[in-house]
C-alpha cells in the first residue's frame, strides 16, 4: 500500500506541474509536449487504479492522435515563438483577476464537495466486485459497451465521421490554375464528344475545325 | 501519507480542472493553448468518472469516459480546422486580435 501511495503522489505531482506548464510556458510547442506528459501520467494513474483499457486508450487517442494533431497545427501555423504577455499588456491584465477569482472559487467549491462527501460504511467492501468476477477490465467493459450501450456507441462513431467530414470541408480549398482530375467529366464523356467520323475524299486532306 | 482513497483522486481532478480554467482566462497568446486547456478540463472530468467507477464498482463511468474521449477527439479536430481556416484568412490567431464580433 505504501508503493501505491508513492506512485500516486509521483504521477499526480507530475500531472499537476505539467498542467501548470501547459498554460504557462512561453513556447507553444513546449505546451504541447507538457500536454503529452500530462496525458501519459494520468493514463499511468488509470492503469494503476485498475482501469487498464482506458489508460491504454488514452495513450493511443490523446498522445497518438490528438497531441500529434496539436503539434502539427502549431508547427504549420508558425505561431510557436509568439511571446507570452501575461502581465505586460494592459488589455490582458484586466482578465487576470477575474480568471484567478473564478478558478479559485471553482476549486474551493470542488474541495468542499469532496471533503464533505459522506461515504457509506459498506462502500469499500463491494469495490472488489469487478475483480471477484475474474474477468479483466477490458473484457467487462466490452461486455457492457456492446450490449447496453450499443446505440450510444454507434452514435459516437457517427460523431467521429461527422467531425472528420467537417474538418475536411473546412480546410478544403479549390486552387485556381492547378490541373486536377475531374471524375465527373471523365465518366460523363460520350463517344460522340471525342470521336467524329469524316467522309474524306481521296488525296484532299482533312480540315479539322478546332 | 494515508491510504489513497477516492478523495485523493477527486482532489487531483479538481486541481487539474482549476488549472484548465486558469489557462483559459489567463492565456493571451494564441487560441491553441485555449484548446489545450479545454483538453485539460475534459481530462479532469475523466479522472473523476474513472475514480468513481473504480471505487463504486460500477462500469458505467468508464463507458462514459470512452464517449467523452470520442467527443474530445472530434472537438479537437474541428477546433483545429477552424483555427487553420482563420489563420489562412487573417494571418493571426492571437487572442486579443480576434475581436471581430466585439463581444
Amino acid at each position: 500500500m505504501i508503493a501505491h501511495s508513492i506512485f500516486f503522489y509521483t504521477f499526480s505531482i507530475i500531472a499537476i506541474v505539467s498542467a501548470i506548464m501547459v498554460t504557462a510556458s512561453k513556447n507553444t510547442v513546449h505546451s504541447v509536449f507538457f500536454l503529452i506528459l500530462d496525458f501519459i501520467s494520468i493514463s499511468c494513474l488509470f492503469i494503476m487504479i485498475g482501469a487498464e483499457f482506458l489508460g491504454m486508450i488514452m495513450l493511443i487517442v490523446y498522445v497518438g492522435a490528438v497531441a500529434v494533431l496539436f503539434l502539427f497545427v502549431v508547427m504549420m501555423l508558425n505561431v510557436a515563438q509568439q511571446k507570452n504577455q501575461w502581465f505586460s499588456s494592459e488589455a490582458s491584465s484586466k482578465h487576470i483577476p477575474v480568471g484567478l477569482i473564478i478558478s479559485t472559487l471553482i476549486f474551493v467549491e470542488l474541495i468542499i464537495v469532496v471533503g464533505g462527501w459522506k461515504y457509506k460504511p459498506d462502500l469499500f467492501d463491494i469495490n472488489n466486485s469487478l475483480e471477484l468476477a475474474k474477468v479483466s477490465n477490458t473484457h467487462s467493459l466490452g461486455q457492457v459497451l456492446y450490449t447496453d450501450y450499443i446505440h450510444v456507441f454507434q452514435i459516437s462513431g457517427m460523431i467521429l465521421l461527422v467531425a472528420m467530414i467537417g474538418a475536411i470541408v473546412l480546410t478544403f480549398r479549390k486552387r485556381v490554375g492547378v490541373k486536377t482530375q475531374s471524375y465527373i467529366k471523365q465518366i460523363s464523356r460520350e463517344r460522340s464528344d471525342g470521336v467524329s467520323l469524316l467522309n474524306v475524299e481521296f488525296k484532299k486532306g482533312v480540315k479539322i475545325d478546332d | 501519507m494515508t491510504e489513497i482513497g477516492l478523495g485523493h483522486y477527486l482532489t487531483l481532478g479538481a486541481i487539474i480542472f482549476s488549472i484548465g480554467i486558469i489557462g483559459i482566462f489567463l492565456n493571451r497568446k494564441n487560441i491553441i493553448v485555449i484548446l489545450m486547456s479545454i483538453e485539460l478540463i475534459l481530462l479532469a472530468v475523466n479522472i473523476n468518472l474513472v475514480s468513481f467507477s473504480i471505487f463504486l464498482g460500477d462500469l458505467t463511468g468508464q463507458v462514459f469516459t470512452l464517449f467523452i474521449l470520442t467527443v474530445a477527439a472530434a472537438e479537437a479536430a474541428i477546433g483545429l480546422a477552424i483555427i487553420v481556416v482563420y489563420y489562412r484568412n487573417s494571418g493571426t490567431i492571437r487572442v486579443e486580435h480576434i475581436d471581430e464580433l466585439k463581444g
